[in-house]
């Protein structure tokens, strides 16, 4: 079909205009709103409100009694104070918990909302162009509904499954029942018992047995109208043999209302099975006084089930006013390896505490933590960190190295790292520095005529690459073209 | 080319620069010498456009421009370029990212096209070349891990690649072992035209012997209190500055 070395350079050459217009740009982009009809339910949150959510996406019965028990779960608990952040009280009652565009399922695409494809055009993912030339099957997830999915007959031919969460549940309710919730839990914690109760849409992945999905698969997000919640629920599941790379990418427009985003991200590999799950966030952080911006408060944990199974966390998170989320792995089958490769920046008065848990349950399991924090402004970058190592695990191997870059002299970077370690053949080490750009190093570089903004991007970059170089290649550039901007202003 | 008058500049309460006056012209190489704390690297940082200086008083016009207004990127895209004494280390950033960054903002700034990754390759291994640079040291982070001389070669290395119109070589010949001085001298004469000009700023007679200068000057107490040949060099070697200081006293 399309040779994927010639899409890869299209979509190189692509970017680097988009680089150049982002960089001189400098505000914060995706500010904007759509002015489509969306259908909201009214504020707040009861047991009515979870019914009316799963009557519109026409839900099956046990659909519904997962929501309803995690409704009533959820209304036994308190809200978590562990976390070193300065968190207003969210009243959960003022918010809204769905919002969907007007839309009917069987259009064809050239019927979709103009409006609606003026956003997506605007957002930098025209859908005509990716399905034409990128070789990226895109599910565009919009307010709460999932918009378009496309090349799912390219990949339904290899078995495959790429469709928005919501009709997972209605096409292939036998995978969604028999996964759901088994990595994440409702009863996990508080969010994670929202989410289970409310959550509205995302994506469904199913790589059959022995398949090596051909393409990066993509899901896009947007939170639009104001004071909804964006409650993503995403399962990914890979059978034994099989490989996908999933790629998560999200924008926010501008709003003063803080705005709640608690979303579960559930993996499963089998034996032998690869997932790699790369992230490239950038939600609203909040303008230079710190009102507004996103709560990114996120569960996301990976089961390597299988014998020598394989899951690879990338991230990349530059948004959000407060970040909350530990990507995670269980590694319960023996020989099962987990990787997590994190670059969070935090500048003006953003908040982050976030890292990683790697649990060793199987042996000769294998994990690697890779943290680099940025922090600017007056901000606080915390990263908190699990390896945990069962009594009965044997041969367990992790490596860990967290790192934090500050940027002038009014930010804070702290590290709360725990190692829970019950078996002697374990080998577990921890590495950890903290580094700052210096005046000098940045006179050394206007001395050779590169501005202060670049050589903090220069600088920042050096810094990060070796994460970065973990991220597919499309998301690398975007990766490096948000590092940058999202420092500007910070120079100190 | 440079014409600095009355220039004043303090650091925090305390004043260094006390009224320089120096005047270079295209193609010439001149000396700044005098005792430690006579203000020769806070003149070069200033030059540079250092800003933890503050300039109270005084003019300086490079190519007719207000250099003052300028910052110091700018300042350097001009054709301005200082040899650090301290060469800094950039972890993360490797040489040849960080001298082709340096090198296409040079070009932007004057119209012109950046290089392609080709023909920037091309200059560099000819530029190595020319300056005895060890092609090794390019891949690895900017300065990080270099010895004292590989660090001065870099800067000898960085002039070659930039091609600036004034080099200030603020105390180069420090911490060099006398091959190393061989070669980096050698690496500026090469670059000498008739159209560029050098100031070398050092305490030392035997950089001067390799690198001559057409002028050279005594700082003292933030001010230029002698101006000659290079015959003065000798001099200085033979009665050190306390000379110096007794003339001035004297008057």
């Amino acid at each position: 079909m399309f040779t994927f070395v010639a899409l890869k350079i299209r979509y190189m050459a692509k970017d680097k205009d988009d680089i150049i217009e982002d960089v001189t740009g400098g505000e914060y982009k995706y500010g904007f709103v759509t002015n489509i009809e969306t259908e909201t339910i009214g504020k707040g949150l009861s047991e009515d409100v979870v019914r009316l959510i799963s009557k519109k996406k026409e839900e099956p019965e046990w659909m519904l009694e997962f929501r309803l028990k995690a409704y009533r779960h959820w209304l036994t608990l308190e809200v978590p104070t562990w976390a070193y952040l300065d968190m207003p009280e969210i009243d959960y009652q003022d918010v809204i918990y769905y919002a969907a565009p007007k839309q009917t399922e069987d259009k064809e695409w050239d019927d979709v909302d103009p409006e609606l494809k003026d956003t997506f055009n605007k957002l930098g993912i025209p859908l005509e162009e990716q399905m034409a030339l990128s070789g990226i099957a895109v599910d565009a997830v919009m307010d709460s509904v999932s918009v378009k999915t496309t090349f799912k007959e390219t990949l339904a031919e290899k078995g495959i499954i790429f469709c928005s969460f919501s009709e997972a549940v209605i096409h292939h309710p036998d995978l969604v029942q028999k996964y759901l919730g088994k990595v994440v839990s409702y009863r996990d914690n508080f969010y994670a018992a929202l989410n289970s109760a409310v959550f509205s849409d995302g994506s469904f992945c199913y790589i059959p047995k022995g398949v090596r999905c051909p393409m990066e698969l993509s899901t896009y997000f947007r939170i639009n109208a104001a004071e909804t919640g964006q409650f993503e629920r995403t399962l990914i599941v890979a059978e034994d043999d099989s490989y996908v790379s999933y790629l998560e990418g999200c924008t926010a427009p501008q709003r003063d209302e803080n705005q709640l985003h608690a979303a579960i991200v559930e993996i499963i590999a089998m034996d032998n099975a690869e997932v790699k799950y790369s992230t490239v966030q950038n939600w609203y952080p909040g303008n230079k006084e710190g009102k507004g911006g996103i709560f990114n408060f996120v569960t996301k944990r990976g089961l390597c089930e299988g014998v020598n199974s394989r899951i690879t966390w990338t991230q990349v998170e530059t948004g959000s006013a407060i970040t909350w989320k530990y990507p995670s792995t269980i590694l319960k089958g023996d020989g099962s390896s987990s990787e997590f490769y994190s670059v969070a920046v935090t500048n003006n008065h953003q908040q982050a505490d976030t890292g990683s848990k790697m649990i060793h349950i199987g042996n000769n399991t294998k994990s690697t933590i890779v943290s680099k924090g940025i922090s600017a402004g007056k901000s606080r970058n915390s990263y908190r960190g699990l390896v945990k190592v069962a009594k009965d695990c044997k041969g367990a191997r992790n490596f860990s190295q967290c790192d934090s870059l500050l940027l002038g002299d009014e930010c804070g970077a702290h590290t709360f790292p725990y190692l829970d370690v019950q078996n002697p053949s374990a080998m577990v080490e921890h590495e950890a520095t903290t580094s700052k750009i210096g005046e000098d190093q940045l006179f050394y570089c206007n001395q050779r005529g590169i501005s202060t903004e670049d050589a903090i991007g220069l600088i920042v970059n050096g810094y990060a690459k070796e994460v970065i170089n973990k991220m597919p290649m499309e998301f690398a550039v975007e990766a490096q073209k948000l590092l940058q901007i999202s420092l500007e202003g910070s120079v100190g | 080319m440079l014409v600095i008058k009355d220039l004043h500049a303090k650091i925090g309460d305390k004043e260094i620069l006390k009224g320089i006056n120096l005047e270079v012209k295209p193609g010439e190489v001149h000396a700044i010498m005098g005792p430690n704390g006579a203000g020769k690297s806070t003149l070069s940082s200033v030059l540079a456009g250092r800003e933890v200086f503050d300039v109270t008083k005084g003019e300086v016009t490079f190519e007719g421009k207000n250099l003052l207004e300028l910052p110091a990127e700018d300042r350097a895209r001009e054709g301005i370029f200082m040899s650090f004494q301290y060469p800094v280390e950039i972890p993360g950033v490797s040489t040849v990212n960080f001298l082709k960054t340096a090198v296409n903002e040079h070009r932007k700034y004057k119209g012109i096209d950046p290089l392609s990754a080709g023909d920037f390759l091309k200059l560099m291994r000819e530029k190595q070349a020319l300056v005895q640079m060890d092609a090794k040291l390019m891949n690895r982070s900017v300065n990080e891990g270099f010895s004292g001389g590989e660090k001065k070669k870099n800067e000898i290395f960085q002039m070659a690649m930039l091609e600036p119109k004034l080099s200030i070589l603020d105390e180069t010949d420090s911490g060099l072992d006398i091959d190393a001085l061989r070669i980096v001298s050698n690496g500026v004469n090469v670059l000498k035209t008739p159209e560029t000009s050098t100031i070398v700023i050092t305490h030392y007679q035997r950089l001067l012997d390799y690198i001559v200068p057409d002028v050279v000057h005594v700082l003292y107490d933030g001010r230029i209190v002698k101006t000659a040949g290079k015959e003065l060099v000798a001099e200085l070697e033979e009665k050190g500055y306390d000379w110096i200081k007794k003339e001035i006293e004297g008057k």
